[in-house]
């Protein structure tokens, strides 16, 4: 097993005649992704770079392929739209790229989604891989190496960096979930270690925070009642002034809340082994699970 | 995106929430005119700058360096005049008006170095009986907006958050309803409302609501929300902050941009598309991620060293964005030394080494040079470097990177 998709997953790219988007669209081929089609608004009917079907709709995109999952590069004014037509045509893994969403979108999509049957990852997120068998997203997949270990971060290159340190100790990935830098995601911590947890091949993860909102917390109190598994966490901005915003729009420490401090201490009262330097990430794990 | 006092009532005003009525003005003779268009003999003259403590700030150019200590220490009882004066003359609006403009306000918020104030709201003086406290905010953890509001306004609600987090009431709004008129009477309820008061606060919760919604707002807050003896349900002081992901769609509120309070730095680092934040320690940090950045500069903090920036260079930086990102690094005093921290991923870590050569050549590098080169194309990347002939050192870890560099700042 691995979590949300394999090597049977089906995967449509929304904006696949973006620059963006074609060029992810190439490097998810390449690393053996089951990439079955894309969907632009009227360019339905061509051929993408002579390879793949465009559909004018993701409705007609699911009949046509049977895809299950849906990549989105749509700019950042139509990409709320993008994602609610993606589960309005039954796609089941949702995975939002785009950055610089509208958090007010936000606020309608998330609404939208319940009751959908849907997972969204993201949105602003690097998206998610299974190493060997499917990658939905702009990661480098050249870095995993299957394995043991869920990773679940809201940043690109530092789930990169962990990925890599896995890498090197030889412990590899079972699936990395980069679930997004904004304040309304759609798959957020809690959510994924409860995907980790239920997971027969993860036999531990690592998670990496970050300043701001209360994400980290309330995954650290479900994972005291039910996780079995080992946790080795990180939070980052311990240095960060407050009132800033950290590149991210959700990465702000505001009225005193959403400090590294707090969740590190969160993270401790749950039994997450934390690392201090992020450079010990890997090694920690090694040191776990041997 | 922050707004100005004045801004924000004027979007406020647009969408039924009464505030006092004020005028901005640029010079002491139009704060005067202001003055005298409104009418009475009971005026506020309020700084317009982003930073809140303005009441309990002093101004540079008046009050000597002791008392503007105490001020940024966040002393009770500072001697002087501070960002929001009462003025019960023309007179006085003009000696307000010409303390505060064009002069340096420093407040607990802004820090020693103070902002420049080049606005003045006057409003006329409020009949104060209550002082209450509402908000609507994103609720990270619901993903929806929340209506807060309490009876300890005018104090910092911070505080009230951490001591008394039963004093503050809250109701979620669900976005297919919008806040619903039984929730703004139950918020009005619980805040011991009833007659003129109670209809008023309704009608201003609302209006609260839609000027969220309408401007995009990340945050309206309104603190102190008054009623006066006769039953007004008034916003004597108002922030609102926008969303900058939605500045796309909001033309007018982006017009307003006002560059003057942010660092110059980061304004030009902006032009590069470069996420830049200024901070105090010796260490330049270049890195691509926030995620990563944020990383970076906890890690030198953990070797010893402090931080001088927050610098994150995108996915797909470009030569000249590497140049410009350098630059703006090591045009601070403070850097003793610079860490480059690159994890390739769409990026390529050979682009990135040939905007360092290129930087180094044509400017010169005064201070000592760490770069960790990971990921796509690594291997090029460090050969490009080591062959350049260009003193850089290298690093094949984070841990590595961070210790050199801290040793190099401390050298």
């Amino acid at each position: 097993m691995s979590v949300l998709v394999n090597k049977d997953t089906r995967v449509i790219t929304q904006g696949i005649t973006g620059s963006a988007g074609a060029f992810h669209s190439r490097m998810c081929l390449e690393y053996g992704t089951k990439l079955v089609g894309g969907v632009t608004p009227g360019k339905g009917g061509q051929l993408w770079e002579d390879k793949l079907p465009i559909f004018d709709t993701v409705a007609d995109a699911v009949k046509q392929t049977g895809a299950d999952a849906s990549m989105i590069f749509v700019p950042p004014p139509f990409a709320a739209d993008a994602i609610c037509e993606a589960a309005d045509a039954g796609i089941k893994v949702i995975v939002a790229i785009t950055e610089g969403i509208p958090a007010n979108d936000m606020v309608w999509v998330w609404r939208y989604l319940q009751g959908k049957g849907c997972t969204l990852i993201g949105p602003n997120c690097p998206g998610v891989i299974t190493p060997d068998e499917c990658k939905i997203g702009i990661m480098p997949g050249h870095i995993h190496k299957k394995g043991r270990v869920g990773v679940v971060s809201r940043s690109g290159t530092l789930t990169y960096e962990a990925v890599g340190q896995l890498t090197e100790v030889g412990l590899g990935q079972t699936t990395c979930l980069g679930i997004g830098g904004d304040p309304i995601i759609g798959t957020k911590h809690i959510d994924a270690l409860k995907l980790f947890q239920a997971d027969d091949e993860t036999e531990a993860v690592i998670m990496i925070g970050e300043i701001g909102g209360s994400a980290e917390e309330e995954a650290c109190a479900w994972a005291k009642e039910h996780m079995t598994k080992p946790i080795v966490g990180f939070i980052a901005g311990a240095t960060a002034p407050p009132g800033r915003r950290m590149g991210h729009a959700g990465a702000i420490i505001s009225g005193g809340q959403g400090t590294a401090e707090a969740k590190f201490r969160a993270m401790e009262e749950a039994g997450v082994h934390i690392v201090r330097s992020p450079a010990e990430m890997g090694h920690a794990m090694k040191r776990i699970l041997g | 995106m922050k707004l100005h006092e004045y801004q924000a009532k004027e979007l406020l005003r647009r969408h039924g929430v009464p505030v006092p009525p004020g005028k901005a003005a640029h010079t002491v003779a139009d704060a005067i005119a202001a003055a005298k268009e409104l009418g009475g003999d009971f005026f506020v003259v309020k700084a317009q700058v982003h930073a809140g403590g303005r009441g309990k700030g002093r101004f540079k150019e008046v009050v000597g360096p002791e008392v503007l200590a105490q001020v940024v220490a966040g002393a009770a009882d500072v001697p002087g005049e501070g960002g929001v004066q009462l003025c019960r003359s023309i007179a006085d609006v003009e000696t307000a008006a010409g303390m505060m403009l064009g002069h340096t306000l420093v407040t607990k918020q802004t820090g020693a170095e103070g902002v420049k104030v080049k606005t003045v709201l006057i409003t006329t003086g409020a009949d104060i009986a209550t002082e209450l406290y509402a908000a609507i905010l994103l609720d990270r953890q619901t993903s929806r907006l929340v209506l807060m509001a309490s009876t300890e306004g005018g104090t910092e609600i911070e505080e009230v958050a951490a001591k008394h987090p039963e004093a503050i009431h809250k109701v979620w709004a669900d976005p297919v309803t919008g806040l619903g008129d039984w929730q703004c009477r139950e918020m009005a309820f619980k805040l011991g409302l009833s007659g003129k008061a109670f209809k008023g606060a309704v009608k201003l919760f609302r209006g609260l609501y839609q000027t969220y919604l309408a401007t995009d707002a990340t945050l309206v807050e309104i603190n102190p929300l008054i009623i006066s003896h006769d039953g007004d349900v008034i916003a004597l002081d108002a922030k609102v902050t926008v969303d900058d992901n939605a500045l796309f769609r909001q033309k007018e509120i982006n017009d307003w941009y006002d560059a003057g309070e942010d660092d110059a730095s980061e304004i030009e680092a902006g032009k590069f598309h470069l996420n830049f934040i200024k901070l105090d320690g010796t260490i330049g940090c270049m890195v691509n991620g926030a995620g990563l950045a944020m990383a970076t500069m906890d890690i030198c903090k953990l070797y010893g060293g402090e931080p001088a920036n927050f610098l994150d260079v995108g996915g797909g930086a470009k030569k000249d964005q590497v140049q410009a990102a350098l630059s703006i690094i090591t045009r601070d005093p403070n850097v003793k030394a610079v860490l480059v921290n690159i994890f390739g991923g769409i990026m390529r870590c050979d682009v990135i080494a040939e905007g360092i050569i290129a930087a180094v050549a044509e400017s010169g590098l005064q201070v000592p040079l760490v770069v960790r080169l990971a990921g796509t194309n690594a291997d090029i990347g460090k050969k490009l470097l080591a062959e350049s002939g260009l003193l850089i050192t290298p690093a094949d870890t984070l841990a590595d990177a961070a210790e050199k560099a801290v040793a190099a700042a401390g050298r």
